[in-house]
């Protein structure tokens, strides 16, 4: 196999080998959404998506951006933007373990060598009102997934339940292709590696996260954003909710812009969980919007 | 007799939850068989990472039958009702049912009923259903497309098959059917997922056990926790190294694998410049491996993991992703350590850890709402420590600057990552900036003991923060009203008390708590947000206690210049009432204590009895000696007599007399009479001597001289004479005795 196809041996290999994988599975290859989140659960193809009965099957790639884990390009484990995989299948097939492990063996992880675990994981987002139970899967101790079947999202049941996955893939990709470095994971299989392409964005974004973001324009942005939403939500309102999608954008900027806060060190510890809560409380009134839409069944 | 045997196969069932779950399996099911009438010879119940299994021996094959007899209307009762009855009994007629004499009534009509007992086959697939539908799982989920019915089974994880098989041990033992959701019970299991993944199909346990064992799941989790020691043992025997055993961790990694696989990595020696408690909290609760030791006892720069595989390679690769992802958490951790060494960019220059003190005020991080922030309880702790310094026998400065130090750790990153590090931390990095060794000491051991098990801090530093961080807390709570009750303790006071209790016994240390109690609460003044409508607010007294209270704090460290007299009154009487309704919890907790080391309760209560008693070691030095005497001769003796006068006293006072007043030496009458007062007068004054000295034995054998003299009393002399000057004369001489005895315990409440 040509090294710029071959999973283990290129970073982007690995993201069209699961894109692959999950198109043979039926799933809908979407592509990131074009907003800052902190995780791939807050596309709303998987958020919105997993509230209300139709059934959908999904996997894209989300860029997910988590401020305070920015450690200036100095660490070779942890980054501030990073790159998630996610497959969100509803309802949950039975077979969903059995599947995420032909999805390992489909991009190099070798059963007979590896020690593949599902370790007790109950994931819970204070912000998105939700939770789920399921597990970190480990490779050989590494954390290299989180399986969950949704349980509740944005504060609703989920029924029927979804399992979703998600791959943190740099930790993927140093895993099959060996290096200890998420800067020396080989991007293209020929000639540029991780760090050629984001090294010098860590370093900036750190210095933006930490140092210079100014914390006055980002409070002005989490109240434009919250009353924005509220706005967007109040004047959806009908039989049939007309504009749950933009107000749940507005949703997703609000969070940003409180991570940024949080890791300009701004907001206190009692200050936080308001922060949560007010976002929580336009997550929870986006999904009640959302469950009045076509796609969420109504 | 014939066997049961149940397994439900399930995605991986989180490693804390399988013990318990097998437990609960075990349970609800016999006692399930037992309410139908099922008697069993034993039960063994078993879990894994993705199985459940119970197995039951010596059933019976069936219910045993029952007799009933069913009493009916009598004979020549009227067609409806007779009508009624064999209805109801199931009789095509009368001449099924008997004619049996009822007393009163006459002849009846009974019917005898046979109701033949149920296969037990068949009754299993009836009750499980149930009980799997309620099984107790701490957290239970829905998954798949059957999630939508609001009745769908509810289970750990999604439950894939159930086996269950009843029968034996001739005939080959049938399966029992029922569905759970769309799942039938059947007679297949699988193998490990990935060396044996096939379907098992078995019937008896024994080739269950087999089975498995072939297919590499060891079914038994004390079996691999065994397994895992034992090969972890010797792998690190072979680098002539020692395993650091941990039973808690053992029982997790048992509960995460089928088939145990002991393996060994290592890491960079560059690391161990990490203090080892970070080193071995790293590689535990993030990879869950357990840390070596060197002949020295030094940690050494290797880890034994535990798989769940056989790999093609012996385990090379797993070992080598095990040591990196180590080494990536060692990196962090590294970083944390030198990150929280440093100094704290936007602070005033400090030293570090004052720093991070800062850093902690300035968050205004909310200890409790009612309570005030943790800055203002780090003010409290700290002008407590100060203030039990001297009784504690430390430097009042070292005290305070510990205290103050104490919980700086909670904002490093450290702590903020490994959370059980907090005090070891602050011990390390108060060590690292140059502070007393016993500061750093107090740092780390304020904490303690955290339960019945842990160390009890000894050095005076180390007590006095550790008694004034539990003190603050009790008062505190006890002031605002949040008390322990029944099983909820939700701030763990009732263990914050006997932390107390325990560092004043093993320390054998002299306080007051009623005054230290009313200094913790007087510092609990600054915090605004208790207000007088809270029904709370109090303020140490202003009265006459003041002057022995700033000697106890060393430098008042309340204010009571703005406070009216009148509203001092009142306040201290409200902090009065606290304080000694928290004395009340600590000696229910003190005879707790006692009673775990075998005192006798009733001892307790005479000593509690005596009023003032907030001298913990005081206490317990009384009950020894009550308890010793009490197992002399003379201490039986003595009892006996104090309970012939107490009883007569009793009866007497009922009638409403008192017999407080002192007797009159000129109506004694009787040689005994003066014998007992003599021996009294010296009895009573030795006794109040010595317990005023605290010689708590010796003021027992001074009231055991009344032992003869008291026999000899009750011998000659008739108390109720017809003479009632002579009678209240002698009840006033038996209350004189009562009283010597309550010098040093209430008699009354001895029991036995």
């Amino acid at each position: 196999m040509q090294a710029y196809a071959d999973p283990t041996r290129s970073f982007q290999a690995l993201i069209l080998t699961l894109q692959n994988f999950w198109a043979a599975q039926g799933c809908v290859v979407l592509q990131p959404y074009d907003m800052e989140v902190g995780a791939g659960t807050f596309h709303p193809a998987t958020t919105l998506r997993s509230l209300g009965p139709r059934p959908w099957k999904a996997a894209y790639v989300q860029p997910s951006r988590r401020p305070k884990d920015g450690r200036y390009g100095e660490n070779p484990n942890r980054l501030q933007h990073y790159y998630q995989f996610q497959v969100i299948l509803k309802p949950s097939p039975d077979n969903l373990q059995e599947l995420y492990l032909a999805s390992l063996r489909a991009i190099g992880v070798d059963m007979a060598l590896h020690d593949v675990r599902f370790v007790e994981d109950d994931w819970e987002s204070p912000t998105l009102g939700a939770w789920g139970l399921g597990w970190e899967c480990w490779c050989d101790g590494m954390e290299v997934s989180q399986f969950t079947y949704f349980q509740q999202v944005a504060g609703f049941e989920c029924s029927p339940v979804s399992g979703e996955l998600t791959y943190g893939l740099e930790r993927l990709a140093m895993y099959v292709q060996g290096v200890d470095s998420i800067y020396d994971i080989n991007y293209n299989g020929v000639d540029v590696s991780y760090g050629d392409v984001f090294k010098q964005a860590e370093q900036e974004y750190s210095r933006f996260n930490f140092e210079h973001a100014n914390t006055e324009v980002l409070f002005r942005h989490f109240k434009d954003a919250e009353a924005e939403c509220r706005a967007l939500l109040e004047k959806g309102e009908g039989e049939r909710h007309q504009m749950a999608l933009p107000a749940y954008d507005q949703c997703i900027k609000a969070s940003h812009a409180f991570n940024l806060l949080d890791a300009r060190g701004v907001i206190s510890v009692t200050e936080r969980q308001s922060y949560i809560l007010r976002v929580r409380d336009l997550a929870k009134a986006c999904g009640a919007a959302w469950l009045k839409t076509a796609g969420g069944g109504a | 007799m014939p066997d049961l045997l149940l397994e439900l196969f399930s995605e991986e069932i989180p490693a804390r939850m399988q013990k318990q779950a097998a437990e609960d399996l075990r349970k609800l099911v016999t006692s399930a068989l037992v309410d139908a009438g099922l008697t069993y010879e034993g039960a063994q119940a078993f879990a894994t990472p993705r199985r459940l299994t119970l197995h039951i021996i010596g059933l019976p094959a069936a219910q045993p039958d029952r007799r009933e007899e069913r009493k009916g209307p009598r004979v020549g009762a009227p067609d409806a009702a007779v009508q009624g009855f064999l209805k109801s009994a199931g009789l095509a007629s009368l001449d099924q049912a008997q004619k049996v004499s009822d007393g009163k009534k006459g002849e009846i009509y009974v019917a005898l009923i046979e109701h033949k007992g149920r296969a037990t086959a068949e009754l299993i697939a009836d009750l499980l259903p149930p009980i799997f539908r309620a099984f107790p799982w701490p957290k239970s989920m829905r998954w798949g497309a059957g999630s939508v019915r609001p009745d769908t089974l509810r289970w750990v994880r999604p439950l894939r098959s159930i086996l269950c098989t009843f029968g034996g041990p001739v005939e080959t033992p049938e399966i029992v059917p029922f569905a759970l959701d769309g799942i039938a019970s059947g007679d297949v299991t699988y193998g490990h997922r990935f060396m044996a993944p096939g379907a098992l199909h078995v019937r008896r346990f024994e080739d269950y056990v087999a089975a498995l064992q072939k297919a590499k799941v060891v079914l038994d989790a004390d079996r691999r926790k065994q397994i895992i020691l034992a090969d972890a043992r010797s792998l690190a025997l072979a680098q002539g190294l020692a395993l650091v055993e941990d039973e808690g961790l053992l029982e997790e990694v048992a509960g995460l694998v089928e088939w145990p696989v002991v393996l060994m990595g290592s890491f960079e020696p560059e690391f161990l410049e990490i203090p080892p408690e970070v080193i071995r909290a790293t590689i535990r609760t993030n990879q869950k491996c357990f840390v070596l030791r060197d002949a020295d006892g030094a940690l050494a720069n290797r880890f034994v993991l535990v798989s769940n595989l056989l790999a093609s390679d012996g385990g090379a690769a797993i070992a080598a992703g095990n040591a990196r992802v180590v080494r990536a958490r060692l990196s962090d951790a590294r970083h944390f350590w030198a990150t929280d060494l440093g100094p704290l960019p936007g602070y005033p220059a400090d030293k570090p850890l004052d720093q991070r003190l800062a850093k902690l005020k300035a968050l205004g991080i909310v200890f409790h709402e009612k309570l005030g922030t943790q800055a203002e309880r780090i003010d409290r702790i700290a002008a407590l420590a100060r203030a039990l310094a001297p009784p504690v026998g430390c430097v009042p400065d070292l005290a305070e600057r510990a205290a103050r130090l104490a919980k700086a750790d909670l904002v490093t990153e450290m702590v903020g990552e490994f959370p059980e590090l907090q005090g070891l931390m602050g011990r390390y990095y108060a060590a690292a900036q140059g502070e007393d060794i016993n500061v750093a000491q107090a740092i780390e051991e304020h904490y303690k003991p955290q339960g019945p098990a842990d160390r009890v801090p000894t050095s005076p530093e180390s007590i006095a923060v550790a008694l004034a961080d539990k003190l603050d807390t009790l008062s505190g709570f006890w002031a605002i009203e949040e008390k322990p009750t029944g099983s909820k303790d939700p701030y763990a006071l009732r263990r914050a008390a006997l932390g107390v209790i325990r560092i004043v016994l093993e320390n054998e240390l002299r306080l007051a708590l009623v005054e230290i109690f009313q200094a913790a609460l007087s510092s609990l003044i600054s915090v605004t947000s208790l207000s007088r409508a809270d029904g709370a607010y109090f303020v140490l007294t202003i009265s006459s206690k003041v002057d022995k209270l700033e000697t106890i704090t060393q430098r008042g460290a309340f204010s009571v210049s703005n406070i009216s007299a009148q509203e001092a009154d009142h306040e201290s009487r409200a902090g009065r009432k606290i304080a000694f309704d928290l004395l009340a919890f600590f000696a229910d907790r003190l005879k707790v204590y006692l009673r775990d080391k075998g005192a006798r309760h009733d001892l307790i209560d005479a000593v509690f009895a005596l009023s003032g008693q907030d001298d913990l070691l005081m206490i317990v030095r009384r009950v020894e000696a009550l308890g010793a005497f009490l197992d002399t001769e003379d201490g039986k003796n003595l009892l006996a007599g104090y309970r012939r006068a107490a009883n007569i006293l009793k009866a007497e006072e009922k009638k409403g007399e008192s017999f407080a007043g002192a007797y009159d030496p000129a109506l004694l009458r009787e040689a005994e009479e003066t014998a007992l007062t003599a021996a009294l007068e010296v009895a009573a004054r030795d006794a109040a001597t010595e317990v005023a000295q605290e010689n708590f034995g010796a003021a027992m054998r001074a009231l055991s001289t009344l032992r003869a003299p008291v026999d000899a009393f009750f011998t000659a002399v008739t108390v109720n004479a017809d003479d009632s000057a002579l009678r209240v004369n002698r009840l006033r001489l038996l209350a004189a005795l009562r009283d010597a005895v309550h010098t040093v315990a209430d008699f009354s409440k001895i029991g036995g």
